[in-house]
Formats: structure tokens, sequence, C-alpha cells
């Protein structure tokens, strides 16, 4: 009776604690989810409302899928350039603005201010530096390399992108770093210096170690943010010049909600799911065995 | 030695003085550049405008319905941080005070489901909602912003609950509170710098966000501002002054906000990130 009694309660307390949240969230999240994995073994075109299994097709489709293979192999580039080159930043930036200079927290402050802003508004800004900006300097005086436009450039819009990516997500791995570098403890820093370790040395055999739970979280966030990278994608470069810097994310989009294969779009989709899982899990298994005691 | 440090300090200032303009100077640009003519703005971009010319931002405030669009997004980004931060310390409380198998099998769940990118979910999401018929609304995008923020919400609440004495709880019980009451006039107030954290993250993440409201909201007048900023941009290709303080426009809330909550803001970044 008592036993009784008390799932009753627990489902009481279920109901109105999480019934809510769990209601919302099965139907936004686990629903889609798993009605996407069936989706993948069909061929919905997007319109009508009959549409049949066709087994594995799709996914032979996704391998036969040229576009495909060249938007994940240029996602991967861009991830590896990004997720180096915003943690080196963040880490210098953090470690100078802890090192008590002058200024620091209005430098903290300033630094961020490019995460406030959104990656779309982010992509317009830059697209008129790059076009209207860089060009205009390039030509008055005389830089090659500026006078014509980036965007224009199959190449060299790679590295547009690259570089507004790191922008805006350097500083935001920045205050991660710098809630790090605070939480290392002074005596240790303390004894490491009357030992005579400093400069470089003491980065390098004492900070670095300390902050590896900082580096775990920042390379996991900036892996997930990276691959999925779509805003700045469509808002700076618009996948082009000839859809040569189309990312991942931007591909997927396309396939299904422009070409109307939905189907392959969101067996891509779902390949793409299981690719970013085993990268963040594997860097977080494998980092966690480098942490250390302070 | 205490000179060369002064040194190393100096040229650190500098170089990290150079850094900042660098970050900075995008903004700077668009900013000088919103008050200039087409023809100005051609003529050299680098220069300063002859005069303060506010035409373009009453022109660019029509064309982009930057009323509307701002009203949008400031309703929008209200109710789905409120409904997020209510209904997921609701449910992070009921899974720590209650240890049913079923709470911690929930919790596992909403943990696992946060690597699931956006991206994977997207498809499926606007076929089933677009059957239904619940696109083109505010409100289903309030709706689905809880679905998909919840997760890391509950996370963050989940391990600041653990921490707080169950002791004050039974106390308000004792004297005669329900579960219920005791939750909200005990335990939430406690949780007000997670609630803070949570908040923060959230407003940045639904007020920016593009992919997500570009799928479901289609009509112009339901657009958020970075829709109607994009939109915007692709109509006026050429009319550089305008789209600067288009631009501006839509900069300027954020930054806004972030002079008044600067600290809050930095600090909800650390706490939410650690966790």
């Amino acid at each position: 009776m008592n036993k009784k009694k008390n799932l009753w309660n627990d489902i009481k307390t279920y109901l109105f604690f999480a019934g809510p949240t769990t209601f919302i969230f099965f139907t936004v999240i686990i629903i889609p989810f798993l009605f996407g994995i069936y989706l993948t073994f069909t061929n919905w075109d997007g319109i009508s409302s009959n549409f049949s299994l066709n087994g594995l097709n799709n996914y032979a489709a996704v391998f036969a899928d040229k576009a495909f293979w060249a938007s994940l192999l240029l996602t991967l580039k861009f991830v590896f350039f990004t997720v180096i080159l915003t943690n080196v930043i963040a880490f210098f930036l953090a470690y100078a603005l802890t090192s008590g200079l002058k200024g620091q927290n209005f430098f903290r402050a300033g630094f961020f201010t490019p995460n406030l802003i959104g990656g779309v508004v982010m992509g317009l800004v830059w697209n008129f530096i790059f076009t209207n900006v860089l060009v205009y300097i390039g030509k008055t005086y005389n830089f090659p390399l500026f006078s014509a436009s980036w965007l224009g450039n199959p190449d060299k819009a790679f590295w547009t992108l690259v570089i507004v990516t790191v922008w805006q997500y350097s500083e935001y791995m920045m205050i991660i770093y710098i809630a790090g570098f605070m939480n290392i403890p002074k005596e240790v820093l303390e004894a490491s210096s009357i030992d005579g370790a400093n400069g470089f040395v003491r980065l390098k055999n004492i900070v670095t170690p300390l902050m590896i739970p900082s580096f775990i979280i920042c390379i996991f966030l900036s892996l997930q943010k990276c691959f999925m990278v779509y805003d700045v994608n469509l808002s700076l470069t618009k996948g082009g010049p000839f859809k040569s810097t189309q990312m991942i994310s931007m591909h997927v989009y396309e396939k299904a909600f422009l070409s109307q294969k939905y189907g392959i779009g969101q067996a891509e989709a779902f390949f793409l799911f299981i690719m970013v899982a085993v990268v963040t899990l594997a860097q977080v298994y494998f980092s966690k065995k480098l942490e250390v005691e302070s | 030695m205490e000179k060369s440090s002064r040194i190393t300090k100096f040229i650190s200032t500098v170089v990290l003085g150079i850094t900042f303009l660098l970050y900075v100077a995008p903004f700077l640009l668009v900013f000088v550049n919103s008050f200039k003519s087409t023809k100005e703005f051609i003529s050299n971009p680098l220069k300063l405008p002859v005069q303060m010319n506010i035409a373009n931002y009453i022109s660019a405030i029509g064309k982009m319905r930057y009323s509307h669009a701002f009203m949008n997004s400031l309703i929008i980004t209200v109710f789905s941080v409120l409904l997020i931060t209510i209904f997921s310390s609701m449910t992070a409380y009921a899974f720590v005070r209650n240890k049913w198998k079923i709470n911690q099998f929930m919790f596992l769940i909403m943990v696992a489901a946060m690597i699931i990118p956006f991206q994977a979910i997207m498809i499926p999401l606007v076929k089933i909602y677009g059957s239904i018929g619940m696109l083109n609304s505010k409100w289903a995008l309030i709706y689905m912003y809880i679905g998909f923020g919840t997760s890391l919400a509950v996370f963050i609440y989940h391990g600041f609950i653990k921490s707080i004495p169950l002791e004050l709880e039974e106390a308000a019980m004792i004297d005669g509170c329900t579960r219920i009451q005791a939750y909200f006039k005990v335990v939430f107030p406690l949780l007000k710098p997670t609630t803070m954290t949570i908040a923060i993250l959230d407003v940045l993440w639904i007020w920016n966000d593009y992919l997500l409201p570009s799928l479901v909201l289609i009509e112009p007048n339901q657009r958020t501002l970075p829709l109607s900023t994009f939109y915007f941009f692709s109509t006026y290709t050429v009319d550089y002054g305008l789209l600067m303080a288009g631009l501006m426009l839509t900069i300027t809330p954020v930054i806004v906000l972030y002079l008044f909550m600067q600290k809050h803001i930095i600090k909800g970044v650390m706490q939410g990130s650690i966790k």
C-alpha cells in the first residue's frame, strides 16, 4: 500500500515539475530526431504526403554525391585551422590579460564584443570590409594582396571564413581560458618562481598542464561550433565563388530545402551527427587522460 | 630584473592594444560609413563623413521594418528565456530531489541529447511542424527554443541544486509550505545566480540565431532582427550608406545591453562554460 502511494507521489511530482519540459523536449528534439532517422530510408521530396521506403538508396546516394564529400573535406580543413588558431589566440590573449597589465578589465570587456553579435550580422560586416575597405586600401596604397576582393577568389574566400570565425570565437574561448588562469593556485606559481622557473619555462611546465580542463572545454566547444558553421558561411561568401566555400551545413540545407531531396539531405545530416559525436567524444575521452591535479 | 619586466609589460600592452584595434576596427568602419552617401562611401571608405547625416538611419528603419523586427526579436527572446529558466529549473529540481529511476533516466537522455547538432533535426522538424500548421508563428518558434534550450539549462541547474542544503526546504515544509510553495519561495530565489548565467547564454543565442527562425518564420512581418537584416542586404545591395546604417541599428541594442550588464555577461559566460 505504502509503496503504491510512493509511486503515485513520484508520478505526481514528475508531472508537475518536469512534465512540461519533458513534453516539449520530446516533441522538439527526440521525436524529430527519430523521425529523421526514419526519413533517411524514404524518398520524400518535401511536398507530397505519400512517400515510400527505399531502403539504403539514400545512403548510397550520399556516397555517390561528390559535392557532399567536397564540402565535408572543406569543412574538415576549416575545422582544423579555425580550432587551432582560435585556441592559440584565445590562450595567449587570456595569458596576457591575467598577467596584471593596466586596463585589463577594459580589454577583457572590449575583446568580448564581437561575440555579442550573431554570425549573420558578423558576416555582413566583414563582407563590407573585404569587398570595400581592403580593396580600397589595396588600390590606393598599392598592396597587390588586397587589390582584388578576397571573396572573388576560391582560396582566399576560404581564408576569409577562417579569419572571421577565429575573430568571433577566440574571445569567447578567451573568457574561458581567463577563468582557467584565475583558478590556478597562486602558491603553485610562487613555488615555481622560487624554484627559478619563469617566463616561458613556467608557462610550458607549470601553467599549461594545469590548464588542461580549460583546453578540453574550449576545444570541445570550438569543434562543435566550427563543424556546424552556417551563418557566417551564408552571409559572408554565400558558399561562393562557384560553391567553392560551401561548408557541410550549407550543403545539407541546400540539398534538402532547395533541391528538395529531403531523404538524402537528412541522411547527410545524420552522417554528420555521427561524425561530430565521435570526434567530440573521442576528444573529451583522450584529453581527460591528460588531466593533472594541482 | 625590475627594468626588463617593465619593458615586457610595456611591449605586451602595445601588442595588446594593436590586436584590440584590429578587433574593433570593423565596427568603427561600419559606424563611420553609416553617415555617408553612397558616392562618399565609394570614393573613400576610410574617410570620416563630411557631416553627421542621419538620413540613412531614418530610411533604414522604414525599409527594414525595424520596429516590427525589433519587437519580434524582443518578444521571442524574452518569452523563450523566461520559460526555459522556469521549466528547466523545476525539472532539474525534481531530478535532484527525487531519486526515482525514471528521473535519473530522463536526465541522462537530456544530457546525451546535447550532442545532437541542430542540423540533424532541422529537416524533420520543419516537416512535422509544417504538416500540423505550426510554422510561421512566433509562438511555435518560442516553443522550439524551449525544446532546444532545456538540455543545457537542466544540466546547469542540476549541478547547482545539488549544493543547496535540503534542510532549508524541510524547514519551510514544517512551517506549512507545500512542496510547490517550498520550491518557488525557497529554492527558486536561491538559484538566482544560475538563472542569470542561463538567461545570459540563452539571450545571446536566441537574439542572434538565424537558421531556426529562417526556417520557421516566413512572412516579412514575422521576421526577427537578424532575418530582416539579411533580407535587407539582399534587397539593397549597392546602397552602401543605407546598409551600414542598417547594420548599426542591428548591432546597437546588443551593445547597449552589454554596456549595462557587462560584468554579469562575462561572468555568465565563464560560469556557463565551466559546468
